[in-house]
């Protein structure tokens, strides 16, 4: 297990770790998911060794790690830019950790073998960086820490450089190598889809700490303050407060939802778990409709409630004509009240 | 559209304008004293001034071929050349580690540092070295004053006080350019070294040091070449023995006023001195 424990730390004026706390288990896939400044590579640099934190505690299975630098921590990294030797070809490149960990002749020459085969590089062991696609040197930077059978593995934005099509099927690459390995991958990302689509938990990060730690099922549908539900994207955050039974928000335009918790100081509501109400069914709230988008699928409604906010619906059939007067409905359960 | 003609002549006029002083300066300050020394070689020296009558006489050549004391000369100054440049190599890694090593605000005051000797004039550097080695100078009372020697120990006009003053004057030749090539270096390549499991030593011999190479060899040409001809520090700090080429032609055209000799030297000199750009510029291509 890795565990963080406080962690600060501090570039100038700016506190990109802010006591962080985090736990993070043998062989899951982790994401640190946030945006830029959230402290997620910085995180990433504390584990991996290159930062020291100011203050705080880092812990692998009860062994402190701070005293230890970074060619001596049982983790490797797989950098945003790749960072391949370029003097060295791609056999060199991955064969480098594995001479310093002092493995030679032929048991060096076949895990180097069948680390090619695991990325599907194999015939390109003469190559030298700069005569791969984009692409083909993600692999090579994967095989380069993959071939030391690391437990912890960090990954930078391993997919931020890749073109959009080659993306999606990475990712299922990569997901498919750490169940193969059964190593930890600790992937960095602001790419919410990614994370969603491929972490066993995802870590939320904002301002220089965890704003929510889960599944992505949970994370998803229950996100625990306004930062995480914005964040993830597709829910709608209505600002309001408790009047007795009732949760009133002025930006929404009235009573939206009932038998909260007192303390809630908004609500999530996903797109996908509104509906617009038909003429036999008693609206939530109405709105305008303002602009509809067709996505194949389905439309994309963007409604302005009466009291001025606007609110994401998503439709399954061809929406009313905009500017025509719509009600909106969701069920009690897809409300998720907010405290933060 | 009826331009291309037109705008294909004006690139080319831009580019003749762009080239001009390139060309004038090669011209004017590279070929034709090139040229004037190839006339001068082949001349008959003579007493009168210039002093030489112009022909086609080989004896300069053949001198410098049948007397070992000019290949000498050229040997102790090329030997004097690259163990200058090694020195300075060796000892200027370091400073372009540390200098690269700081924080980006601190590069120009250290780099400013690096030149500040060159604000004061050369032959005074030299006076300060002479100062300091000579038998009364200050390292000598020093030493005698703390008891350690009580004769002044021969510092001066030696090859050690040469090469001192060789490294001193040509130190930041060799450092510029790996200061130059290690800022340059993406950290995140020293990182994944690190990362794979390389300390620091190994870092720099496996990974900083191969990809700075092409910048270490343009220091040591730099140093190398001007070396290879100086002739005012073994003059004034080396030993009289040390006859190297330099000092050899000052003495040819000034003293001994055998001009198309000194010029037949001078031409020897920069034939050798191609050998070691030519090698730099396949490693450039290589790299």
């Amino acid at each position: 297990m890795l565990i963080a424990t406080a962690l600060e730390k501090r570039f100038g004026a700016v506190r990109a770790l802010a006591g962080l706390d985090l736990t993070i288990n043998a062989g899951e896939f982790f994401a640190l998911l946030g945006g830029s400044g959230s402290g997620k590579s910085t995180l990433l640099r504390v584990l991996a060794g290159f930062e020291a934190p100011d203050a705080g505690a880092l812990t692998l299975d009860g062994q402190d790690l701070l005293p230890v630098p970074p060619w001596a921590r049982p983790i490797n990294m797989m950098f945003q830019s790749y960072a391949l030797f370029p003097h060295m070809n791609v056999a060199e490149n991955i064969a480098y950790g594995l001479k310093r960990a002092g493995v030679a002749g032929e048991e060096r020459r076949s895990r180097i073998g069948a680390v090619l085969d695991l990325v599907g590089l194999q015939g390109l062991e003469a190559r030298k960086p700069q005569q791969l696609s984009g692409g083909q040197k993600q692999r090579v930077a994967l095989a380069r820490s993959l071939v030391m059978r690391p437990r912890w593995l960090l990954l930078d934005e391993p997919m931020a450089a890749l073109d959009a099509g080659l993306r999606e099927r990475t990712g299922l690459e990569l997901r498919a190598l750490q169940r193969k390995t059964g190593a930890a991958f600790i992937m960095v990302t602001h790419d919410q889809q990614e994370a969603l689509a491929l972490a066993d938990r995802i870590a939320v990060l904002e301002a220089g700490r965890v704003a929510q730690i889960g599944p992505p099922q949970e994370v998803y549908a229950r996100p625990a303050t306004r930062f995480v539900a914005r964040f993830l994207g597709a829910a709608n955050v209505l600002e309001g407060r408790m009047q007795d039974d009732a949760f009133e928000s002025a930006e929404a335009g009235g009573v939206i939802a009932s038998g909260l918790p007192t303390d809630t100081i908004a609500i999530a509501l996903r797109a996908e778990q509104i509906r617009l109400t038909g003429a036999d069914e008693a609206p939530c709230i109405t709105g305008i409709l303002e602009d509809a988008a067709f996505r194949g699928d389905d439309w994309l409604l963007i409604i302005r409630l009466q009291g001025g906010a606007s609110l994401r619906v998503v439709h399954n059939a061809p929406p009313p004509a905009p500017g025509s007067i719509v009600g909106v409905a969701w069920g009690a359960a897809s409300v998720v009240p907010l405290f933060a | 559209m009826g331009g291309g003609i037109g705008s294909a002549a004006f690139c080319l006029m831009r580019r003749g304008i762009l080239l001009a002083p390139l060309w004038a300066w090669l011209l004017l300050l590279v070929a034709a004293p090139v040229l004037i020394l190839v006339v001068m070689a082949f001349a008959t020296p003579a007493d009168g001034v210039p002093p030489f009558t112009l022909g086609l006489r080989f004896a300069a050549f053949a001198m410098l071929v049948e007397d070992f004391y000019y290949a000498e000369a050229l040997l102790a100054a090329l030997r004097l050349a690259v163990t200058t440049a090694g020195v300075c190599l060796l000892i200027a890694y370091p400073i372009a580690l540390g200098m690269a090593g700081v924080q980006p605000r601190w590069r120009l005051p250290l780099l400013a540092l690096l030149m500040l000797p060159f604000w004061t004039g050369f032959l005074l550097r030299l006076g300060a070295w002479i100062g300091l080695l000579r038998d009364e100078g200050l390292i000598n009372h020093l030493l005698r004053s703390l008891g350690i020697t009580d004769a002044p120990l021969p510092l001066l006009y030696t090859e050690g006080a040469m090469l001192a003053g060789m490294v001193h004057a040509y130190l930041p030749f060799a450092v510029l350019p790996i200061f130059t090539a290690l800022i340059r270096l993406d950290p995140a390549l020293l990182e994944a070294a690190a990362d794979l499991g390389a300390r620091p030593a190994r870092v720099f011999f496996s990974v900083t040091l191969p990809l700075t190479l092409p910048a270490a060899a343009a220091g040591f040409l730099l140093v190398f070449i001007p070396a290879a001809g100086e002739f005012v520090i073994p003059e004034l700090l080396g030993p009289p023995e040390a006859q190297v080429i330099g000092r050899v032609l000052w003495q040819e055209f000034f003293q001994n006023r055998d001009w198309p000799l000194a010029a037949a030297l001078a031409l020897a000199l920069l034939a050798l001195l191609i050998l070691p750009i030519r090698w730099f510029q396949r490693l450039g291509a290589g790299a």
